[in-house]
């Protein structure tokens, strides 16, 4: 399965008509071209994302249009909006509930970051605090062609998972965990206010 | 010599069985070399809609609407039967005439329970 084959051999042998693959190019290949996102909005991103799954857009050109309303079936959460901090233990637990191999994109500068309401007392500063996010939208809102090209970006990175070996993904990793805590009320903020096993701040280098 | 007819109900079965079972025992494979289970707390939970289960699943529910129920058949249930019967009323046998009177009895009855239920007093 790791033995590689040549490329030249390869490309030869599809001349003729002969298709060689592997178990694992296989497999990444089914999973990369039927993404099934969770049918979950927030705010005014949720919008450029049903325009995204909408016939002008279409989503459906890589296989992400079955928007599924249960986080059972899903295995993309589209982080579509402000999370607020009442609304941050709902998506961490939706998020726990979804079955491995699990993806996040967070779209648009709220989901990022806090985006416009960063200063405010009830907005979460960044999903990525609390679950691991695997895409970055920039934009408020990103239009539905950032929101594509996240996508074409998560299925390059989902071809690019080995299923054994040393860097194997993840989800394919016994140790990794495939829930993380729930934050709570707490008398200030949500507790914990990050999850440090996820969250690693960009550090800022001045100079 | 012609095939036996229930042959073809025989082979449906068989597929039947097998198709599920194909892709099910491939997951079942998959599962047991490449990808750990990992269950969990929440990911076992019952309500999947990311909002946590309060109480019971087996509660009860007063079910009031039995009024109107009882209410909609005196007074709109009745009158489908009592028209034709007010038009054949003359050419009626005993028999029938009994019939309709238990039929009108218990719903009288479904009426005085109703009344005294306090259902016919105006709500202002």
């Amino acid at each position: 399965m790791t033995q590689q084959i040549d490329e030249q051999l390869r490309s030869e042998l599809q001349r003729q008509g002969v298709w060689v693959t592997s178990m694992q190019e296989l497999y990444n290949w089914g999973r990369k071209n039927s993404i099934w996102p969770l049918q979950f909005g927030l705010a005014c991103c949720a919008i450029e994302m049903i325009a995204t799954a909408a016939s002008r857009y279409d989503i459906a050109r890589f296989g992400g249009e079955v928007f599924r309303p249960s986080p059972r079936q899903a295995d993309l959460m589209i982080v579509a909006g402000t999370v607020t901090k009442k609304m941050a233990p709902q998506i961490v637990r939706l998020y726990n509930q979804m079955p491995d191999p699990k993806y996040v994109i967070a779209m648009g500068a709220c989901a990022i970051s806090g985006g416009p309401f960063k200063q405010g007392y009830n907005v979460l500063k960044g999903i990525d605090r609390y679950i691991p996010v695997d895409v970055y939208i920039p934009g408020c809102p990103p239009r539905p062609e950032a929101l594509l090209h996240a996508f074409m970006e998560l299925q390059r990175k989902i071809d690019d998972q080995k299923l054994t070996g040393a860097n194997k993904a993840e989800h394919l990793n016994a140790a990794q965990p495939s829930e993380f805590p729930v934050p709570t009320f707490g008398a200030h903020d949500l507790e914990p206010s990050a999850n440090l096993a996820v969250f690693r701040p960009a550090k800022i280098e001045r100079t | 010599m012609s095939p036996n007819p229930y042959l073809f109900i025989v082979i449906f079965v068989g597929v039947a069985l097998v198709v599920p079972t194909i892709p099910l025992g491939l997951a079942w494979l998959w599962r047991r070399f490449f990808q750990p289970p990992k269950p969990g707390a929440d990911k076992n939970a019952i309500y999947e809609c990311g909002v946590e289960s309060i109480g019971e699943a087996q509660i009860q529910f007063r079910s009031q609407y039995y009024l109107y129920a009882i209410i909609f058949l005196i007074f709109d249930v009745e009158a489908v039967f009592l028209v034709p019967f007010a038009v054949a009323f003359t050419g009626l046998p005993v028999g029938a005439f009994v019939a309709i009177l238990i039929f009108l009895l218990l719903l009288i009855e479904g009426l005085v329970w109703a009344w005294s239920k306090g259902c016919l007093s105006w709500q202002r």
